[in-house]
């Protein structure tokens, strides 16, 4: 009797992918462990991933490194289909939606930074959406809007900051000499 | 620190302040209640009276504990008094803005504002 065993075949983009969302899963975690003065203010690190893929490899990967993030993340915590799992999905879908739009900026004025903002616009909008028209239909919601806004230009600066900061030392390391050892 | 500024492109910093503005902008609009012109006062779940605000007054409010009292003045309104052992209606000061309200618990008072161009109520979100 032979064991059966499934194989499939993954290519090493597949891996690559695993590899990242890992890398971004473990943010996750990470960021769990902080506490929040109001929930859905997040610093939503696992998104410094999502960056570095898309600026590396393209929307593709970054789609799929962040919805593998958001599914398995959802799986870690037990909140699978639970309304926070709804949550991080729309704002994850629409973030993506956004990059797609926005990597398309002329590179020369536009980085990371710019479209880390503009993701985190998009996360914390599909958010709110989910929350208005399914948790809580009240426009007393729109009273946290400035909060939730403010919380995503901030984060989503530092995010944009650390990815850009990361790509610049991987760059400058993997030169033979380094130019500016910061 | 100036290794951190380096990586704001020009684009970047337009992003930044465009965010910014939009951001002050909404919290103006949404957070800047319209003024209130008239207060609706509760005793016991029950409209004990609605007054305009156009006139200073003081109104007494019978409630299970005592008498608590009402101040208007100056298109504000506050809770000057109540029986209550905590306080906290009074301690919340002057109200002015529509949707503001101060309840006072154990003697079931409370005052809200109304009128203006009515947003949203504070108790709810």
């Amino acid at each position: 009797m032979t064991a059966s065993t499934i194989k499939l075949d993954t290519t090493a983009e597949d891996h690559h992918i695993a590899r990242m969302a890992a890398v971004a899963l473990g943010l996750t975690v990470l960021e769990n462990a902080i506490p929040s003065p109001l929930p859905g203010v997040k610093p939503g690190l696992a998104n410094i991933v999502t960056l570095i893929v898309l600026a590396r490899y393209g929307w593709r990967a970054a789609a799929w490194v962040s919805l593998l993030r958001v599914v398995a993340g959802s799986l870690l915590f037990g909140s699978f289909l639970a309304p926070g799992f709804f949550l991080s999905l729309a704002g994850a879908t629409l973030s993506l939606l956004v990059l797609a739009f926005a990597q398309h900026l002329p590179k020369r004025w536009f980085g990371p930074v710019s479209h880390s903002i503009y993701a985190a616009f998009a996360h914390i909008s599909g958010q709110m959406l989910v929350v208005y028209l399914w948790l809580i239909p009240h426009t007393g919601i729109a009273y946290l809007i400035p909060i939730f806004a403010t919380a995503a230009l901030v984060f989503g600066t530092v995010n944009g900051l650390i990815a850009a900061r990361f790509m610049d030392n991987t760059k400058t390391t993997n030169k033979p000499v380094s130019e500016n050892p910061s | 620190m100036q290794t951190q500024l380096r990586h704001i492109k020009p684009g970047d910093w337009l992003t930044l302040i465009l965010a910014s503005v939009c951001i002050t902008l909404i919290t103006l609009e949404l957070w800047n209640g319209e003024l209130a012109d008239k207060a609706i006062i509760r005793s016991g779940g029950k409209i004990f009276r609605e007054i305009e605000l156009s006139r200073d007054q003081q109104i007494q409010v019978p409630g299970p504990l005592g008498t608590s009292i009402i101040t208007i003045e100056k298109r504000k309104v506050r809770i000057t008094s109540d029986p209550s052992p905590r306080q906290y209606c009074v301690r919340q000061g002057w109200l002015q803005q529509s949707g503001e309200i101060a309840i006072c618990l154990p003697n079931e008072v409370s005052v809200e504002l109304t009128g203006g161009e009515r947003k949203y109520d504070s108790l709810n979100y």
